[in-house]
């Protein structure tokens, strides 16, 4: 039986009796609603768990994960928030991850948990409200059974930690109710949430849930999966993404023992979902992984460039100097608010300063990889994918199947950092799965990886502030030119720039004339989403020029900002949201205070401040840092955050230090560079990570906890940590660094 | 199959023992394996490909982040630079093998759950056996030790895992 409840207008909430007396309940969307519940959702394959939380008449509660966790915590937190309304021991829930919940309606394939995708911050926004109404449903189902049961009215029962409890201490585990709970109709309005004051899981700090299994080693990522009989194929790629080529002779590579086949792969270019292969590639199959490597190691290869040969970075960023020099038009006005030119007449000085920014590599822990199942009528799919519906369409069209054959595990995903929101390597497993009709792992290694990324794209700011006689920001000129990492995606052109810039970055909707400008370079390199951006970049510039203005005025860089925050007060975005300067405010003098800024001066290394805002949610990092001869030594990192409610605090801890060491680590050594059309980084020697020597020993993590909507916070501190690093640095060597990354420029200019 | 019995009488008189195929023995978390196939073959794809022990990670060609290190006679080494045949009559230990056998975890492992130094967590096995050397040769390590550990995170769990060696070399030191 089923029954549901309309919680929106696409929504709803979804309550159903599973097999041996358990109770299912869960978030449908409008589309997948009226479809039948799959038998096998039922039954005992909690991989194929439908609803979100599943009690069983053993007392065990399952509750499933619907987006993918590539070390966001997702799986903890999204779990923690149903768990807290249901009322049940943390301990005795098991957490499944989902996989792509696909439904067929008629033939109409839909998705059962709607937009699933991870490492984009959207996670616990969206899911806030659903959860915890799914947790607060079955727990009042559970209520109105144990009150038949007693023959009371259920106001007069409560419930703790996964009982129903009566006024004389008589009680029934949820484990015996849940069959009945099953049977009972759903209320006709929402039973009420708990009282935030009661939250037990909630606001309480957890470990991860996978914690356990990843230290054992028993924790399985795709790339841990192995369909018995699967052919391994490792891949060798055209360094030129529009290359050819130009000699193949495999006869050694067929000669190795295990090697089954070599495949050239020719993939189709702009294709509107810009997420097929990026450049040609031969594939070596075999037996097993050894043998593919040797294989692939005898294989004797050429490729002849395309017409990108002679791109470079440096040539790119000549190019962006020349259009900002210019003073051509820019391909998008992003924001013009009041009359920057006419505020220039009035002006008592003017600064102007240009950053540089390197293309970046997304290097994640665990390579590409994509073990795929693909029989005539259906796939099935074991994939590390930030967004199982894009991967899902990529098999759509080249295995021309319709979502609903189409299964797709997502088990804990080796780092994403936006990377997996591409699916060129899912691409590759079902083009080679086509040809060799056997099940397929395509394994990238970590060097091809560097090699064949969807980078983020280099990029020069000129900005612009206009400063009035009494001091005061009067005017606000930024112009940026970059390669967006939205060409060539079936995105229309004015909207290009999304990907490059925020049209509500720091200072918009605080200075009364206020323009931003983007303009466009063309480059074959494949760009794509890069954790925090365009925050990443744009911060860097923004944060750092404050900085610069600060000084020019003789000012304590602190009071620069708070002076251009104001009043503490909620400002319209252009996004529809709420600047609310109160919390920026907050979060920075909470850094202030943290780190002693009063003694700013007067210590003898360097502070250095930054704040930044994304999407409601509020950051600012300040770091002392010393020279100690050539050496960079950061000896102090403070971070603040407000997120709104805080779900789990550790793992908010975790994610805002985790982004802050990502952040320096990227900003102190990390760079792309392109020459003759070609990537020229070979491995991690070439692209260094920062060590444990180069970081600092501790992040001190602050953070806000209030009652609003929580926000998310997966990327949140990575803006402003490199700005705080370069004004300190600033501080303590009297050299501005306006490029990336750091080091390098530091010590050319030192 | 059954098979009538003077054809049995003359099979047993007939028996050759099996001539001992060559190999190399090896030791992994205690239990001893003979590897047949290709000397050359890396332990990485021994350990997942045949033993199926996927706790080592594949971390690239050169071992990249240090996701692929296990302990081999004590020593922190790449899995993927290790031949087998260079692994004959020595002791293998991987990230599977840390715990005790009735699940007790080693302290380190318990310091990495207790100050969650896990981001994504695939590249935590390395960590694991790069801390637990380190924690071999310095009991107490300072800060100037832990810096030297060769393993990359792009989650930016060092801080975190600095925190679970010095809570491990502490807990180590109470126990004694």
């Amino acid at each position: 039986m089923s029954n549901r409840i309309q919680l929106s207008r696409r929504r709803f909430l979804q309550v159903l009796a599973g097999s041996a007396g358990s109770l299912l309940v869960g978030i449908r969307f409008a589309e997948a609603a009226d479809a039948p519940l799959p038998p096998a959702l039922l039954g005992d394959n909690i991989h194929d768990l439908g609803p979100y939380v599943r009690i069983d008449e053993d007392g065990s509660v399952l509750i499933g994960a619907r987006d993918p966790d590539t070390g966001t915590g997702v799986a903890t937190s999204l779990p923690r928030i149903i768990a807290d309304e249901l009322d049940v021991d943390w301990d005795t829930v098991r957490v499944v991850a989902l996989g792509l919940g696909v439904d067929n309606d008629n033939g109409k394939p839909s998705w059962t948990y709607g937009h699933q995708v991870g490492g984009t911050g959207t996670s616990i926004p969206a899911a806030w409200r659903d959860l915890r109404q799914a947790g607060a449903v079955a727990r009042w189902l559970l209520l109105q059974a144990a009150a038949r049961r007693f023959g009371l009215a259920a106001s007069r029962l409560r419930s703790d930690n996964g009982m129903v409890i009566a006024p004389d201490g008589r009680r029934f585990s949820y484990g015996s109710l849940a069959a009945d709970a099953s049977k009972i109709a759903l209320p006709g309005n929402l039973p009420p949430l708990k009282n935030p004051a009661d939250y037990k899981l909630i606001g309480h700090g957890v470990g991860d849930v996978d914690a356990r299994a990843i230290v054992t080693g028993q924790a399985q990522y795709a790339i841990d999966h192995y369909y018995g009989d699967a052919v391994v194929a490792v891949l060798s790629h055209c360094p030129w993404p529009d290359g050819s080529v130009a000699h193949l002779d495999s006869t050694d590579t067929l000669a190795v023992e295990g090697v089954l086949k070599v495949v050239q792969l020719r993939p189709e270019r702009g294709q509107p979902l810009g997420s097929t292969v990026i450049a040609p590639a031969v594939a070596v199959l075999a037996e097993n992984t050894w043998a593919a490597l040797q294989g692939q190691a005898k294989l004797k290869l050429e490729w002849k460039p395309g017409a990108s040969h002679d791109a470079s970075s440096n040539a790119l960023e000549q190019q962006a100097l020349g259009l900002l020099n210019s003073n051509s038009e820019p391909t998008t006005r992003v924001r013009n608010i009041g009359d920057v030119d006419a505020a220039s007449k009035k002006a008592a000085r003017r600064i102007d300063a240009t950053y540089f920014q390197p293309w970046l590599a997304h290097a994640t822990a665990e390579p590409m990889n994509c073990l795929i199942r693909l029989d005539k009528d259906r796939a099935s799919l074991v994939v590390p994918t930030q967004a199982p519906q894009k991967a899902s369409a990529v098999v759509q069209r080249l295995a021309g199947l319709s979502a609903d054959k189409i299964a797709i595990r997502v088990p804990r995903v080796g780092g994403g950092y936006g990377r997996r929101l591409d699916h060129d390597y899912v691409a590759e497993a079902v083009m080679l799965a086509k040809v060799i009709n056997k099940p397929v792992r395509v394994l990238w290694s970590s060097e091809q990886d560097l090699r064949n990324d969807y980078y983020r794209a280099g990029s020069v700011h000129q900005l612009g502030a206009i400063i009035g006689h009494k001091r005061q920001l009067l005017a606000w000129n930024q112009r940026m030119a970059s390669a967006s990492a939205l060409s060539g995606r079936g995105v229309p052109d004015d909207h290009l720039w999304t990907s490059e810039l925020q049209a509500d970055q720091l200072p918009a909707a605080l200075v009364p004339n206020y323009r931003s400008d983007w303009y466009a370079l063309q480059s074959a390199t494949p760009r794509g989403p890069m954790r925090g951006m365009p925050h990443l970049s744009n911060a860097f510039a923004v944060e750092s020029f404050i900085d610069e203005i600060a000084h020019q005025l003789r000012e304590d860089p602190l009071n620069t900002r708070l002076r251009i925050l104001g009043e503490a007060r909620q400002l319209p975005l252009d996004n529809g949201r709420m600047l609310d300067t109160g919390r920026l405010i907050n979060v920075l003098k909470l850094v202030a205070d943290r780190i002693d800024w009063k003694n700013w001066l007067r210590t003898v290394n360097g502070l250095g401040i930054a704040c930044w805002h994304i999407d409601g949610a509020y950051v600012a990092h300040a770091i002392e840092a010393a020279m100690q001869g050539e050496q960079l030594v950061i000896q102090r990192v403070v971070c603040a955050v407000d997120v709104g409610r805080v779900i789990n605090p550790t793992g908010l801890q975790g994610q805002v230090a985790g982004a802050t060491l990502d952040a320096l680590s990227i900003a102190l050594n990390a760079a792309i560079t392109i020459k003759g059309g070609q990537v020229q980084q070979r491995s991690l020697k070439d692209y260094p990570l920062a060590t444990m020597a180069q970081l600092p020993n501790d992040v001190e993590v602050i953070t806000v906890d209030d009652n609003r909507d929580p926000a998310g916070a997966s990327f949140l501190a990575m803006p402003t940590a490199a700005p705080a690093l370069a004004n300190a640095v600033f501080r303590a060597s009297a050299v501005r660094v306006r490029r990336l990354p750091l080091m390098k420029e530091l010590l050319r200019l030192l | 199959m059954l098979q009538s019995n003077d054809q049995t009488a003359e099979a047993t008189t007939a028996i050759v023992p099996e001539k001992i195929r060559d190999g190399i023995d090896l030791q992994i978390n205690g239990e001893h394996y003979r590897h047949t196939g290709d000397p050359q073959m890396p332990l990485l794809w021994y350990l997942r490909d045949v033993l199926r022990l996927t706790g080592t990670k594949y971390a690239g060609e050169h071992g990249g982040n240090g996701a692929d290190l296990v302990l081999v006679n004590g020593k922190a080494v790449s899995a993927t630079n290790q031949p087998l045949a260079k692994l004959a009559g020595k002791t293998v230990i991987t990230v599977e093998g840390l715990a005790a056998n009735d699940g007790t975890l080693h302290p380190l492992q318990q310091a990495f759950i207790d100050e969650d130094a896990i981001g994504c967590g695939y590249c935590t096995p390395g960590w694991l056996i790069a801390g637990i050397e380190l924690l071999h040769r310095k009991p107490h390590p300072n800060d100037g030790d832990i810096d030297q550990l060769p393993n990359l995170c792009r989650c930016g769990c060092q801080t975190r895992v600095r925190r679970a060696i010095k809570r491990a070399a502490a807990g180590k030191a109470v126990q004694r």
